[in-house]
């Protein structure tokens, strides 16, 4: 990868955390309403996934969408606009946290049924299969997903029709407060794609390089062999569930020693190590972010909200 | 015109809008290599070929998250559920994806997909196969329900709904594929939500759809035999409800039934008797009653089965009764 490629890397990164913790205070300030779900500590996963695809490549996610949008390409502005549900965020403001699409940068939204997005995933590849084009579609979704039916369906779905999409298993180790091996019968994930015959793999999903990688590997088998592939990446979530998390489920040493792994601190660290960048070049980035994001909350505070007219909007496509 | 059935309605739509548009396509279960559990697409496996005939795996949440999905990205999906009462294995995707997508993401994308189910109790197949469910369909705004009941109007609707940007419920009866009817010949499409008159009369109003209609024409036949004119209007389309053909007749005839299979609590006859004490209350003489299913389960014993399903005796009754 390119330097210029891997700064940018660095900067979606830091975007996604700069705008996460500025969505945090305005969820507190009341704000931003509904539930919101925070991506912070798995930034490198789909930033090394997204720099993976090429831009004919769809991508699907669950509800934890922040990041994956602006990975996608879609703007601070935007993203802090729909937080705050106003008419100027990407879906108008009537998606909000958990429903953020772009469909002209491939990002097919946010879905907040868990493990419902997975069958339509399964869809959008086979509408590129029907076309006769090898686009791939990147389906995200955690851990917790794979125990619901809709995971197996469109798993045998997907090996049974011979569909190009790149399962990707967030494995953050809870489905909610639930820890993996209190819910699913295996722990490591990856081995419920062998039930199903598809090939699989496994990433530290604290490292934007080896998410990169494995995603790579894994998209160039899918568009060449014209099946799916379930890739496993380990990470976590430094913050709750979602804004209303007590956190009884887990010890804050636990939190602790992942934070000592902050996907941002390893990617900083690699960067400078391999001479990619300068302390200066990154200070330069984070310093862009943190303005960007003002001004993306200057943005979205000032656009107008969607009007009464826009309620009644886009319920059907024909009258 | 043509006289055919139901069934061939119902395939000749399909047929002509396949040959259409390339974008159309069909999977469900057994609908390929079977040629559809009632029949229905009977051949099409070997004239459109596994890529537009699709056998599904036994999986309905996989069979409309892909629909949606193919149709997200620009095809035109039609996705067949052996009976609807297996929608209810894959409501989410009904009511949660493909009624609320479009309108979650402000407008991005369309979902022009028709799912084709098939309703209806009479066959002695059991409480989870009978069902007529239509109405809990029609409460979710963004979906649209279609339920023709002559095969004139199948074709016709079907045609529309295919042609269609929006996600489209299509309901059949199980109990109608052998119903005759006269079809015009060549091209023809008939709009989706509007309502028909399909017997014109003036005594009272009778407002139904789908195998309502059937009995509704009987039970008219053996009322005219007595001197009261019954005008029939059939809905044809629940979401989006057509009123307007509805309230004319009822505001020249004053009285008025509904006729439904499915069961009466919180049913089609409950909104659109809203509706008429709503819109036309001065125009109300009697009461409006709703023939409807018994509130029971439908059993397997035939005896039993016919008794809990509306039946043209019981229209006739309650005729008499809003007409005295």
């Amino acid at each position: 990868m390119k330097k210029e490629q891997l700064l940018d890397l660095y900067y979606q990164m830091v975007l996604i955390r700069r705008v996460e913790e500025r969505g945090a205070e305005l969820y507190q300030a009341g704000k931003i309403g509904g539930f919101m779900h925070l991506y912070i500590g798995q930034e490198a996963v789909s930033t090394g996934l997204i720099a993976a695809r090429e831009p004919r490549d769809r991508v699907i996610t669950a509800y934890r969408d922040h990041g994956v949008a602006l990975n996608c390409g879609i703007s601070s502005n935007e993203v802090m606009a729909e937080l705050l549900g106003k008419a100027t965020g990407m879906s108008k403001g009537k998606g909000g946290s958990m429903h953020m699409a772009d469909t002209s940068k491939n990002m097919w939204g946010g879905h907040a049924i868990v493990g419902g997005h997975l069958p339509i995933a399964s869809g959008l590849a086979l509408g590129d299969q029907y076309a006769g084009n090898d686009n791939v579609t990147i389906c995200m979704f955690g851990d917790g997903a794979t125990n619901i039916g809709y995971f197996h369906e469109a798993l045998n779905l997907a090996k049974t029709w011979g569909l190009r999409v790149l399962w990707v298993c967030e494995n953050n180790q809870y489905g909610m407060g639930t820890a993996v091996e209190r819910a699913s019968a295996v722990t490591e994930i990856r081995q419920k794609a062998e039930g199903y015959g598809m090939k699989n793999g496994q990433a530290d999903g604290m490292d934007v390089m080896k998410v990169y990688e494995a995603a790579r590997e894994a998209i160039d088998y899918i568009r060449k062999e014209g099946q799916p592939y379930l890739l496993e990446v380990d990470t976590y979530r430094f913050r709750g569930h979602s804004m209303g998390d007590p956190e009884r489920y887990r010890k804050a040493e636990e939190v602790k020693q992942w934070q000592e792994n902050d996907p941002i601190g390893i990617f900083n660290k690699y960067l400078l190590d391999k001479k990619a960048a300068t302390r200066k070049q990154l200070d330069e980035i984070e310093a862009r972010v943190e303005e960007e994001v003002t001004k993306a909350v200057e943005f979205a505070e000032a656009s107008p909200e969607p009007t009464m007219e826009d309620l009644f909007k886009d319920i059907y496509a024909d009258n | 015109m043509a006289k055919i059935t139901m069934r061939e309605a119902i395939s000749q739509a399909l047929m002509e809008e396949m040959d259409r548009d390339p974008a159309v396509f069909i999977l469900g279960e057994e609908v390929g290599v079977w040629g559809g559990t009632y029949a229905v697409t009977k051949g099409f496996y070997d004239k459109y070929g596994a890529a537009r005939v699709k056998d599904t795996p036994i999986a309905e949440n996989a069979i409309l998250g892909a629909a949606i999905g193919a149709a997200m990205v620009g095809q035109r999906p039609i996705a067949e559920l052996m009976t609807i009462n297996f929608a209810f294995s894959a409501m989410d995707y009904i009511v949660n994806q493909a009624a609320k997508l479009r309108y979650m993401f402000g407008g991005q994308f369309t979902l022009p997909m028709v799912i084709r189910a098939v309703g209806g109790g009479g066959r002695q197949l059991g409480a989870t196969h009978s069902q007529t469910p239509d109405a809990i369909f029609a409460h979710f705004p963004g979906l649209k329900v279609v339920s023709p009941g002559t095969p004139e109007d199948a074709k016709g609707l079907l045609k529309s709904a295919i042609r269609s940007n929006d996600p489209i419920l299509f309901i059949e009866h199980a109990t109608m594929y052998q119903v005759r009817g006269e079809v015009p010949e060549g091209e023809y499409t008939i709009p989706i939500g509007k309502s028909k008159v399909q017997r014109p009369g003036k005594d009272l109003t009778i407002v139904t759809y789908c195998k309502g209609l059937e009995l509704s024409m009987k039970a008219a036949d053996e009322l005219a035999k007595e001197g009261i004119e019954a005008e029939i209007v059939d809905l044809r389309t629940l979401r989006p409800l057509d009123m307007e053909p509805v309230l004319e007749s009822f505001k020249k005839t004053n009285r008025a039934i509904v006729v439904e299979e499915g069961w009466k609590s919180y049913g089609v006859g409950s909104e659109v008797v809203s509706r008429i004490y709503e819109e036309a209350f001065d125009y109300v003489d009697a009461p409006i009653l709703r023939v409807a299913q018994k509130e029971v389960p439908l059993p397997y014993n035939r005896t039993l089965e016919q008794a809990a399903l509306p039946q043209v005796p019981d229209i006739i009754v309650a005729a008499k009764e809003v007409l005295k």
